[in-house]
């Protein structure tokens, strides 16, 4: 009895639960040794990770660790075209591949108070703050889906997941989103 | 569910990661002109052992990377991860 009013209790509601998809943005997979790249990364005005699981900004595009030579860089689809010329210029001399992977996957973003609960129900990882902070980015699973997850804020986190798997992760969070609100 | 500590990541859930088989297999070199029965037990023979095993996992919807764990097949405690090419 005392479990059912606690659950009752909990904070997320129907306007709680936000999730929406995003406009098209210019993704790449940059493979790169990061002690290399760092240096003409910076020089370049262009993002690098260098922390685990962390993302890093720099104007308009942002890096994603991914892997220890893995990065995913995010930016505006307006963007797009400047970024090739732009990385292979900074890293001429440094071993590198880069890969547009824009049309692979789409961005879905989940926000509000009941967005770590939706997350919670497909993806198993520990949304706290003190093991996800903001920034916090990561290759997972959304149920049987593959994604990459990053905390942009306390209360909101963007879901990148392959088209292919869109109406399987998308119907998962409207089932999802339908059974928090209502309070099962 | 067990929880593996990624040595590139750090620990996390099971359901991320899929299994690789016994570690430290090493692959006969063209050079030691390996006999029929040295090819045999490099692909097929394995320790299957009851207690500590050196395994390789992968954490392919994480980090991507290969690397090895040492688990207990009797209690599925693991005792460490290292990455690959560690002892
Ligand atoms: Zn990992």
């Amino acid at each position: 009895m005392l479990k059912l009013k606690a659950a009752r209790t909990l904070p997320a509601r129907a306007s709680a639960l936000g999730w929406r998809m995003l406009d098209p943005r210019s993704c790449w997979s940059l493979r790169v040794d990061l002690v290399a790249a760092a240096g003409p990364m910076s020089a370049a005005d262009l993002p690098l990770a260098i922390d685990v699981c962390r993302a890093a900004t720099r104007g308009d595009w942002s890096a994603l660790w991914l892997g220890p030579d893995e990065q995913l860089l995010v930016g505006l689809d307006s963007a797009h075209a400047q970024l090739a010329p732009r990385l292979a210029a900074a890293l001429d001399g440094v071993a590198h591949s880069i890969v547009d992977v824009s049309h692979r996957q789409a961005a879905i973003e989940l926000s509000g108070p009941g967005a770590t609960r939706l997350l919670a129900m497909g993806c198993p990882l520990d949304f706290d703050l003190r093991s996800a902070p903001v920034g916090f980015c990561t290759r997972t699973v959304y149920a049987k889906a593959e994604v990459v997850l990053w905390r942009q804020d306390t209360q909101r986190f963007q879901l990148q997941a392959w088209r292919s798997f869109l109406p399987y992760v998308t119907g998962l969070l409207a089932l999802g989103s339908q059974e928090l609100t209502a309070g099962i | 569910m067990l929880i593996i500590p990624c040595p590139y990541c750090g620990p996390r859930p099971e359901l991320e990661f899929s299994y690789g088989g016994q570690a430290h297999v090493t692959r006969p070199t063209a050079a030691s002109n390996p006999s029929p029965a040295e090819w045999n037990a490099f692909q097929y023979e394995r320790a299957n052992l009851k207690g500590l095993h050196a395994e390789r996992w992968r954490h392919i919807h994480g980090c991507a990377r290969f690397f090895n764990v040492v688990r207990d097949t009797t209690t599925d405690e693991i005792l460490r991860s290292y990455r690959s090419g560690e002892k």
